[in-house]
């Protein structure tokens, strides 16, 4: 069953009088439970799609459904709405608040529900738990080291439970061996969790991570491999 | 965490920052308690004053001094039940510092006209029977620590003696108390035959103004237009009001405290909301990536705009409120020392809300542009930066 369905996606931008085509009539299926990599040369669209995907920002024409919705024409509130519900994000680079705790962190989207205080800080060490931190949640991330930064991002990102997590580039600042262990963390949110994950990513190795890999040219997928 | 443990942790992220722009704040919303406090007690001997006396004034300045000899023909004007008269004399105690009014009056008359003035009558007989005699409001003998029996020097600067020199010398023979704490002039008072006969002879016959007391308050318009019309062909023609319109009028000599007050306070707001707004500013513009970032994770964005205006108004507002308590509490320091002058200061519910306001106000002011801002920022397009 497909949770993510792009038909006929085009998006362009304008810079001065100059149209740029990112995406170029793209379909694009992916099911539910599947790790998705995404690969391709810089300026080939993968981010614009990853975007897209995750309700950032909104096609020039065709249609986005994702977790059962229609991403095209949704205001700016209803998709704050939907992807505080539906997508975790994951940043190259972490993109954590410096000010707060791990915990802190990691409970930001839970704020938007209606959880207790209390419920809300059991969740998110549950989440830090799971990422392998629950020693660290009262540290702030300048006290972390990069690796235990992108697992906060990664527990905040899991933290509401979403059924997509959506990754750009999840591992470019890390060094390899680092790199690894989150991407099998990764893996494992997806195997024994059942996390749908699209991953944006340049490395070849952390693409073998994923269940299938497809590549991006020019705003168009030209081949994909399992 | 929640909501407003954000926007505390957010306020604090650049503490040298925060707390500079804080003290910015504290000062002038101190500064506005204090000189609101001081211009509502100019007001407010304006409103306690009573209206069954009325101040009778030389028409045209407080230094011209009017003829004692008018006072038998004010005495005999209908509706006129009393009148006495007391004199501004300036002068100095040991030193500048010790400001207290002094009248020269007429013993008994004076503490007739002003029944809230409590002294005991043997005291009062003294003050009456010797010359040079003076009697104090009970908390300014205090504060100087005087005694019954003490001989208080002043050094004189508008009343000269009549030998030249300026010390004046008085027995201090009773204290009084001022019945109510009412918000009056109370003064230290002395002799006035004792002051007429010893200051130079140009100067003598001299007062600064009478005090009227009407037979029926609800005639004092009419006492009031009738004396003035009958010296208003004289050489001191006279102005004669309430008290609280002499008061006001005394104050007015000074010029218009509340538009100085208010001069003065809007340009200090003017700045602190330039400062506070760069401040501001700044905040947003280091943060674009994590509001971008909790857009991302589903914040909207009127909720964004909303934890960004709301720490300018928390900012504002913890400045505002502690500038206000530091002025309550000064005030009470100081107040003694200006109740000789300006009667009863206090910080009054009005400036201490209104100031309130005035700080919330200024928060939103100064946080409603980062906070559009905010609200408009573009997640794509802030994630890149």
């Amino acid at each position: 069953m497909s949770i993510i369905q792009l038909n006929q996606v085009s998006r362009h931008f304008t810079k001065g009088r100059q149209k740029v085509e990112v995406l170029n009539d793209l379909d694009l299926e992916i099911e539910e439970g599947d790790f998705l990599a995404l690969m391709g040369p810089s300026g080939s669209g993968k981010t614009t799609l990853l975007n897209l995907i995750g309700g950032l920002d909104q096609p020039t024409a065709g249609s986005v459904e994702v977790a059962g919705q229609q991403l095209v024409g949704l205001s700016s509130r209803k998709l704050a709405q939907w992807r505080s519900r539906n997508i975790g994000f994951i940043f190259q680079f972490y993109n954590l608040l410096p000010i707060l705790s791990a915990r802190r962190n990691v409970e930001l989207p839970l704020l938007l529900t209606r959880l207790g205080g209390r419920q809300r800080r059991r969740n998110a060490d549950v989440a830090l738990a799971i990422v392998g931190l629950g020693d660290r949640a009262g540290h702030k991330p300048g006290e972390l080291s990069g690796g235990q930064q992108q697992r906060v991002a990664i527990a905040r990102a899991i933290v509401a439970d979403p059924r997509i997590l959506v990754c750009d580039e999840p591992t470019g600042d890390l060094d390899r061996e680092t790199a690894d262990e989150i991407l099998d963390l990764l893996e494992l949110l997806n195997r024994e969790h059942g996390k749908t994950i699209i991953m944006v990513t340049h490395d070849p190795k952390a693409a073998t991570h994923a269940r299938r890999t497809l590549y991006l040219d020019k705003g168009s997928l030209v081949r994909e491999a399992a | 965490m929640n909501s407003f443990s954000l926007i505390w942790s957010n306020l604090f992220r650049r503490r040298v920052r925060t707390f500079l722009t804080l003290f910015s704040i504290i000062a002038a919303f101190l500064l506005f308690g204090l000189l609101r406090s001081v211009a509502d007690a100019f007001d407010s001997g304006v409103e306690v004053a009573g209206v069954d006396r009325l101040t009778v004034s030389p028409k045209y300045s407080i230094i011209d001094g009017l003829p004692v000899s008018h006072m038998s023909q004010i005495l005999a004007m209908p509706g006129v039940a009393g009148v006495t008269h007391s004199t501004w004399f300036g002068g100095t105690y040991q030193s500048t510092a010790n400001f207290f009014p002094k009248f020269p009056v007429e013993p008994r008359a004076y503490f007739e006209m002003f029944d809230e003035y409590i002294i005991d009558p043997a005291q009062l007989d003294e003050f009456e029977r010797i010359r040079t005699a003076a009697v104090a409001p009970a908390d300014l003998a205090e504060e100087y620590g005087w005694q019954v029996g003490d001989r208080i020097p002043i050094e004189g600067d508008i009343w000269l003696r009549e030998d030249g020199s300026r010390r004046w010398e008085f027995e201090l023979v009773g204290t009084y108390r001022i019945r109510d704490d009412e918000n009056m002039f109370a003064g230290f008072l002395f002799n006035y035959d004792y002051f007429d006969e010893a200051r130079i002879p140009e100067t003598e016959g001299i007062i600064s103004n009478f005090s009227v007391r009407v037979s029926n308050p609800d005639e004092a318009a009419e006492v009031s237009a009738r004396i003035d019309a009958r010296f208003e062909n004289s050489i001191n023609p006279t102005r004669t009001a309430t008290e609280a319109e002499a008061n006001r009028q005394f104050a007015a000599q000074v010029g218009d405290i509340g538009l100085i007050m208010n001069s003065i306070l809007s340009a200090v707001f003017f700045t602190i909301l330039l400062l506070t707004g760069n401040t501001m500013a700044q905040a947003l513009r280091e943060r674009v990536p994590e509001l971008a970032v909790l857009k991302t994770l589903g914040f909207t964005d009127r909720r964004v705009a909303l934890l960004v205006l709301l720490e300018s108004v928390l900012l504002c507002g913890i400045g505002g409120a502690l500038g206000i308590a530091l002025a309550t509490l000064i005030l009470g320091a100081i107040a003694p020392d200006l109740a000789a002058f300006l009667g009863q200061v206090e910080m009054s519910a009005m400036t201490t809300f209104g100031g309130l306001g005035i700080a919330v106000l200024l928060g939103i002011v100064v946080g409603l542009n980062p906070a559009l801002s905010a609200r408009r920022l573009q997640v794509v397009e802030a994630l890149r930066r």
